[in-house]
């Protein structure tokens, strides 16, 4: 595992780890839609309850996923502003590489219509 | 008309050591190709607004190598590696490291896919390890960061 410089278990790669898999990206989904129980979140993707609730560790862990007491119930949510973490960090890299494209595409239009006036 | 949607950037980690980034651009395979190829085309786009590009030595041959700086005053950055395969106008595969973290690095494969008037560039990094492919994404943060003070020092006048 990654630490930081702090000596914690990098973040980032926690929650890279935990989106990485599909079912998860499929529990992501559906409590983005509201709050869901386990059984909720077992149906749907046909799995067991123990394997549903690996998953769910998984992105508890990662902080993406948090799970209430709600009497008996034990509704399991997101945590937004974790998946707002994620997204700032990539969107530095992408942005600097939207900028990068952008600049290309411009000079490559400059670099066509110089050609065509040959 | 082009496809706006099309010439958009995505961004994708694939598994846990790859990046996968895709972008379309209206013009020929072979052009996008030398973009990529010719220091006096990179000069023209790689450096972003309020950097120079200060380093631009491109060894076309494989096993030839590359290196790329950009600065602005206090800052540089850096990236380096070698060809591993030229393919023109297709393909192309290199290695890079950022020299701000030495290590490993990434092997970069670009394929140039031209279909009509639109050629789609896919940049495919593979990392050694998911500790570097998740520092990579991270380096962009560090990056925004610092800008962010060099800002702050022409506010403040320093």
């Amino acid at each position: 595992m990654v630490k930081s410089s702090k000596g914690r278990v990098d973040s980032l790669s926690l929650i890279l780890a935990a989106l990485a898999d599909p079912t998860r990206r499929a529990i992501v989904e559906k409590l983005a839609r509201g709050e869901a129980t386990v059984n909720a979140l077992a149906e749907p993707l046909a799995m067991s309850l123990p394997g549903v609730s690996k998953h769910l560790k998984v992105l508890q862990k990662a902080g993406l996923v948090v799970q209430g007491r709600d009497g008996q119930r034990r509704p399991c949510r997101l945590n937004p502003k974790r998946l707002e973490d994620v997204s700032k960090w990539t969107e530095r890299f992408r942005r600097n590489w939207e900028a990068k494209f952008d600049q290309l595409d411009q000079y490559l239009t400059e670099v066509i219509a110089k050609d065509k006036h040959k | 008309m082009t496809n706006s949607a099309q010439r958009e950037l995505t961004l994708t980690p694939r598994g846990d050591l790859e990046l996968v980034m895709t972008r379309a651009f209206k013009a020929p395979a072979s052009l996008l190709y030398d973009m990529w190829t010719k220091p006096e085309h990179v000069q023209k786009w790689y450096p972003v607004r309020g950097t120079t590009m200060t380093v631009c030595e491109i060894d076309l041959r494989v096993g030839g190598a590359w290196r790329w700086v950009i600065a602005r005053p206090g800052m540089e950055i850096g990236f380096a590696g070698v060809f591993r395969e030229l393919a023109p106008p297709h393909r192309l595969q290199r290695t890079e490291v950022y020299e701000g973290m030495p290590g490993p690095g990434c092997l970069m494969t670009l394929t140039f896919d031209e279909r009509g008037s639109e050629t789609m560039l896919t940049i495919d990094m593979l990392f050694a390890t998911k500790a570097d492919r998740d520092m990579c994404l991270k380096s962009g943060m560090e990056l925004g960061v610092k800008e962010g003070f060099a800002k702050i020092d022409v506010l403040v006048g320093g």
